[in-house]
């Protein structure tokens, strides 16, 4: 049993809304990392999906910013326990991109630049729920918070949410990405508190 | 090819963590990198603390040396990315228990 | 493997630092360089570990001393240099560490360089020295911002003014005092090549502070002909604090 610091609190606030079990508000935007973070010039910058052997569609970022885009709002919850509620971005639906592909795949691995990756089901990908966003809180996202550009899946724990993404590759059954393979859920949904492999 | 973000600690502040399951301390101990080969003190790895989980990269290749996810009531702990690990016994200073 | 430790006494350092001296009646003992983690937990259960390097010397009344830094934006320090009181109980992990240690038997010279926060575990190791009554040759070049934000500068001064002293070079980053020989800079290989041990002496170098600090002050120590091997390094997040 821990001992309890008398008046501390740290940085969280309170507040009268409805969080995921076991999470904390906070007000500031924590930059978590796995590496270093990889500063992409754009002329060098893509988006390929992929199922393993073939590229299936490819953009640049010239390709990739002629897409229609959404400005949209979403709360974003983390798996070390802090949520940021109201999070204001622009990006292009994963419906759009989606859209262009045909596939029979089941998941997804998506890859970021360095060597992160995680897996989910392409329907969590669908209808919606998904964004590659390049702008938050108006500005051009910046390098230490996934810029140029990152998949934005905010109904996932926020570690599905994979910064310096460059694509995905399609699979038919699922696999565990860079946190999923240690320790973390495979699937990861906040409401449902699945943090840890084993989580129901 | 080190971090031009200067964003990573050392070794020295994941001894807390490794102390939970080495019984020695690591920091002063040398650990070829799988990828490289490159044989450094672990007090030298670049380590990623603010994630879901512990890196250690080598500070040489950036390829990940170590991690450790702390899970509810389990430690995972992946070593892939170290050919191995060599610690000196006859330093008597244990990690602490 | 938590202990916990009393807060005995507090003493502002600076206008942001404050040393914490606690009593830890289960303390083992520590070297010199070697750090903890101190881990806070609200009344709800919401908890938050930090690593601090002690300052204090080794001693056989299981004290620990701990400087810690008021970060702008940070979650802990704040709490650490403004609410805890006397009294008051810290629950602390360690001592950590088995590399960035000075060791009463090393008799070679030493060359420590610190920046801002970094002081703290290079201190430890000055206070250590002093302690054991160790002649070994020790130089600090300690690389601060402003005057104010100096640690420990009369003890320094003192421990500069002796037999055996430890040599001590400041190098101001922003502010200088006035009328100070060199104006405000980072350290530089002129600075390295006047002040620090020359590298035919094959000193032992500890280097601690940000990342950003570190990375430099030991690039430049090697251009300046220490081997690699001979530069034990403590690297603090980039605003001086391990997270």
């Amino acid at each position: 049993m821990a001992n309890i610091s008398r008046s501390f609190s740290g940085r969280r606030s309170a507040a009268d809304v409805k969080l995921p079990p076991g999470q904390y508000l906070t007000t500031d935007f924590p930059v978590l990392s796995a590496g270093p973070t990889p500063h992409v010039p754009l002329d060098h910058w893509e988006f390929v999906i992929d199922d393993g052997t073939n590229i299936l569609r490819r953009w640049d970022w010239k390709s990739f910013r002629d897409l229609p885009t959404e400005i949209f709002t979403v709360d974003l919850h983390c798996v070390t326990r802090w949520s940021k509620l109201g999070t204001s971005w622009e990006g292009v639906s994963l419906d759009t991109m989606l859209a262009e592909v045909k596939t029979d795949a089941s998941h997804a691995m998506v890859r970021s630049y360095g060597d992160y990756t995680t897996n989910l089901p392409l329907n969590d990908l669908r209808n919606k729920q998904a964004w590659i966003a390049f702008r938050f809180d108006g500005k051009d996202l910046a390098p230490e918070h996934g810029g140029p550009a990152r998949l934005l899946v905010p109904h996932l724990y926020l570690w599905k949410s994979a910064k310096w993404v460059r694509g995905m590759t399609l699979m038919h059954q699922d696999k565990p990405g860079f946190w999923e393979g240690l320790g973390y859920h495979i699937y990861g949904d906040p409401w449902r508190e699945q943090r840890y492999s084993g989580d129901k | 090819m080190s971090s031009q973000s200067y964003d990573y600690l050392d070794g020295n502040a994941a001894a807390g963590e490794l102390s939970k399951i080495f019984a020695m301390d690591v920091t002063a101990a040398e650990g070829q990198c799988a990828h490289c080969g490159a044989t450094k003190r672990f007090a030298e790895a670049h380590l990623y603390m603010q994630g879901p989980g512990l890196v250690a990269r080598c500070a040489v290749c950036e390829h990940v040396l170590l991690r450790l996810v702390n899970a509810g009531q389990r430690v995972f702990l992946d070593m892939r990315g170290m050919t191995c690990l060599i610690l000196d016994t006859s330093q008597v200073q244990e990690s602490s228990g | 493997m938590w202990r916990v430790g009393t807060i005995v006494a507090l003493h502002d350092e600076t206008l942001t630092a404050r040393t914490i001296t606690l009593e830890v009646s289960d303390w083992p003992g520590h070297l010199a360089g070697q750090h903890v983690d101190v881990r806070l937990t609200a009344p709800d259960g919401y908890s938050a570990v930090r690593s601090y390097s002690i300052a204090s010397a080794p001693n056989p009344e299981r004290r620990v001393e701990l400087t810690v830094e008021r970060l702008p934006d940070g979650e802990v320090s704040p709490y650490l240099t403004q609410e805890v009181a006397t009294g008051d109980r810290l629950e602390l992990r360690g001592p950590i560490g088995g590399w960035f240690v000075w060791r009463t038997e090393q008799t070679e010279p030493i060359q420590l360089v610190a920046g801002g926060s970094g002081v703290v575990p290079l201190m430890a190791m000055i206070r250590s020295r002093a302690s054991a009554g160790s002649t070994a040759p020790f130089r600090l070049l300690y690389s601060v911002r402003e005057p104010g934000a100096v640690f420990y500068r009369d003890e320094l001064r003192a421990l500069s003014d002796r037999d055996h002293p430890v040599s001590l070079t400041y190098a101001y980053t922003r502010t200088a005092p006035k009328d100070w020989p060199r104006p405000p800079g980072r350290i530089d290989a002129a600075l390295i090549a006047s002040t620090t041990w020359p590298s035919n002496l094959v000193p032992t170098c500890y280097v601690c502070g940000p990342t950003s600090f570190v990375e430099s002050a030991t690039d430049l120590l090697i251009a300046s002909g220490n081997g690699r091997d001979k530069i034990r390094t403590e690297r603090f997040g980039p605003t001086g604090d391990r997270k």
